[in-house]
């Protein structure tokens, strides 16, 4: 029992870091709070099922595609919409907001609705880890989430638009002064934050259906993820993920599964009642806290 | 020859602006017109409408004041996402007592406007020592939340809600009412904010640190600020609730968020006239378009991006400026 909860805990865990991450690093950079990233994780899943089910490319093909698609659309969000309102903040939350809503309702209107919206699953088996039955593409997701994130490390280390992104997070005028084109920069965190969301949809929407209410559902659950791990700070996130993702499961088992959202939205409250600017939150403790 | 569109007030606004120097019935008029006006068009209008369009027009009136409820905390630098809090917590709190207790609506609504306020300041205070997109975000998740654990705890009617609750009086007094809360909501407000307490609201938004700086706590305006608007919210809620019988989760959905945003967003932030004028819009536009449905939302969505990123004025500015000032091309040299 508890070795069963230990390991769904870590794979709900993983999860939650796999769909906040890709908020987060696109707010820790260019400041813009992307409120269009539970349409883009399910744009993803809906562009990826398009491919498979009418044009017929093979699997792989049809994730990389999906995946460049979305990250390309976010960048063309950024550079035609965002760019314009740039620094204003209520512009900024409204348009992103938005254009998050219109994709989203107008998916529901076109009536992608139904249990046929479904993605394969990359692995098709089941093993067993010690008395715990995990199906493989849980085993995938964990995997992918491990390799998501240690790629982020190293690529805003040892990479030169990696190296950018930190920089005009630290800095933006000292990044100018450098040579760093800021809004290009800030272009390619927004399609990389995004890229994120779409391999994070293709990895866990296997594990079940594609629904509309998801798209809300993700918001939430990266929006709560990132205000109690520290907005901006990739340590914050995984930390935070793994206490809400093992929270929630503990929970569920123990207690009801009626109170895991209940667990989030308290583990909000109190983190912003202790420590407001989140868990990790240092960087930017300045500027967002008064 | 290069020309510019230059910009000038009228005469007659300048005559006007101060109230000493009025000596005729033209400048009185200049200046009342423009708020008796509108005050007398929608009562004609609210009096002649068919029971539907009634219906209509007091639902344009409960999603302004939730629009004038938005606009007075984006003023103070709160964005909100989440006018459905308000909202749903003041319904709630109204079908609760109401189908509970067997208050009527003359009690509810008045405990549901303090209570509701009372509450969402409370839930939102952990949110007011910071700033930025904070609030945007625990405002947008915090009606979702809600709703889900309503869906799953199955507390107060649970999926079902509460049906069956008292109406109003009479549908006369039913439009009214609403019509007269969102007069003096407006006006009131309005006034509010042209007042020195307004001022260090305002002061808030434009630099909250220069407040601070001059011995005054955010803190306890900021939460002042959310209680008065969350109350306007809440009426809104508890409002609706008697109108229509009713209570369940809808009243968390977002279109109670998105609406008030849309209207400010067409009608011109930061007047409270102009999101108000942006309901009056949007609500009928929403009854007429109701063939199309789930398109409408993504009409709003749209229209909401297309007038903050490229039409950022909104309606009520443009009408502003046409009405206090007159354009001329001058010719300017190179």
């Amino acid at each position: 029992m508890l070795e069963g909860v230990l390991i769904y805990g870590f794979i709900n865990s993983v999860l939650l870091v796999l769909v906040a991450m890709g908020f987060n690093l696109t707010f820790g950079i260019s400041g813009v709070a992307n409120f269009a990233y539970g349409a883009l994780y399910i744009m993803a899943g809906f562009l990826c099922w398009g491919l498979l089910n009418s044009l017929g490319l093979p699997y792989w093909l049809a994730v990389a595609v999906s995946v460049a698609a979305i990250a390309l659309l976010a960048g063309l969000l950024f550079r035609f919409v965002l760019l314009r309102v740039r620094g204003l903040v209520i512009s900024e939350v409204i348009a992103t907001f938005g254009v998050g809503l219109a994709i989203l309702e107008l998916f529901r209107y076109w009536g992608f609705i139904g249990f046929e919206y479904t993605l394969p699953v990359w692995l098709d088996a089941s093993f067993d880890i010690g008395e715990t039955v995990v199906d493989g593409q849980r085993l995938i997701m964990v995997a992918v989430g491990a390799g998501l994130t240690l790629f982020l490390w190293f690529f805003t280390r040892h990479s030169r638009i990696g190296r950018a992104f930190r920089g005009i997070a630290q800095d933006e005028r000292t990044a100018l002064t450098l040579g760093i084109n800021a809004d290009l920069t800030a272009a390619f965190a927004v399609a990389f934050g995004a890229g994120y969301a779409a391999m994070a949809a293709l990895v866990i929407l296997p594990l079940g259906t594609i629904a509309v209410n998801e798209g809300y559902n993700v918001l939430v659950n990266a929006l709560a993820v990132c205000i109690v791990g520290g907005l901006g700070s990739t340590m914050g996130v995984i930390v935070a993920g793994f206490l809400i993702g093992y929270a929630q499961i503990f929970t569920a088992t123990y207690g009801e599964t009626h109170w895991m959202m209940i667990v989030s939205l308290a583990a909000l409250l109190v983190i912003l009642l202790v420590k407001p600017s989140g868990l990790f939150g240092k960087q930017k403790e300045l500027e967002e806290r008064i | 020859m290069a020309r510019r569109l230059e910009r000038l007030d009228r005469g007659i606004k300048v005559r006007s602006d101060d109230v000493f120097a009025l000596n005729s019935w033209r400048e009185m008029l200049y200046i009342i017109a423009p708020r008796v006006l509108p005050v007398l068009l929608l009562l004609v209008l609210g009096l002649a409408a068919t029971p539907y369009w009634q219906r209509v027009i007091m639902q344009a009136c409960m999603i302004g004041l939730l629009a004038i409820s938005w606009d007075l905390l984006a003023s103070v630098g709160m964005v909100s996402l989440g006018q459905a809090l308000f909202f749903g917590i003041g319904a709630y709190i109204a079908g609760i007592l109401d189908h509970y207790a067997g208050l009527g609506p003359w009690l509810t609504i008045p405990i549901a406007t303090v209570g509701g306020a009372a509450l969402s300041t409370l839930l939102l205070l952990p949110v007011l020592r910071l700033r930025g997109i904070y609030f945007s975000m625990v405002t947008l998740i915090m009606p979702l939340m809600i709703e889900r654990i309503i869906e799953a705890t199955k507390i107060f009617g649970g999926t079902e809600g509460l049906s069956g609750l008292q109406p109003m009086p009479h549908a006369l007094v039913e439009i009214i009412a609403a019509m007269a809360v969102v007069w003096v909501a407006l006006f009131s407000f309005n006034r509010m904010m042209s007042s020195d307490y307004g001022l260090i609201l305002k002061g808030i938004n434009d630099n909250d640190r220069a407040v601070m700086s001059a011995g005054l706590n955010i803190y306890l305006y900021k939460a002042q600020a959310l209680f008065l608007a969350a109350g306007v919210g809440a009426f809104a809620g508890a409002f609706v609730t008697h109108a229509y019988q009713f209570v369940g989760m809808p009243v968390f959905a977002l279109d109670y968020s998105i609406l008030p945003i849309a209207g400010a967003a067409v009608g011109g932030m930061g007047t409270m006239s102009g999101p108000l004028l942006g309901c009056f819009i949007l609500v009928p536009l929403n009854e007429l378009l109701r063939g199309l449905g789930g398109m409408r939302t993504v009409i709003y969505a749209v229209l909401l991006v297309v007038f903050t990123v490229g039409l950022p004025e909104g309606i009520f500015h443009f009408i502003k400026r046409k009405y206090t000032q007159f354009e001329r091309w001058v010719e300017v040299e190179q």
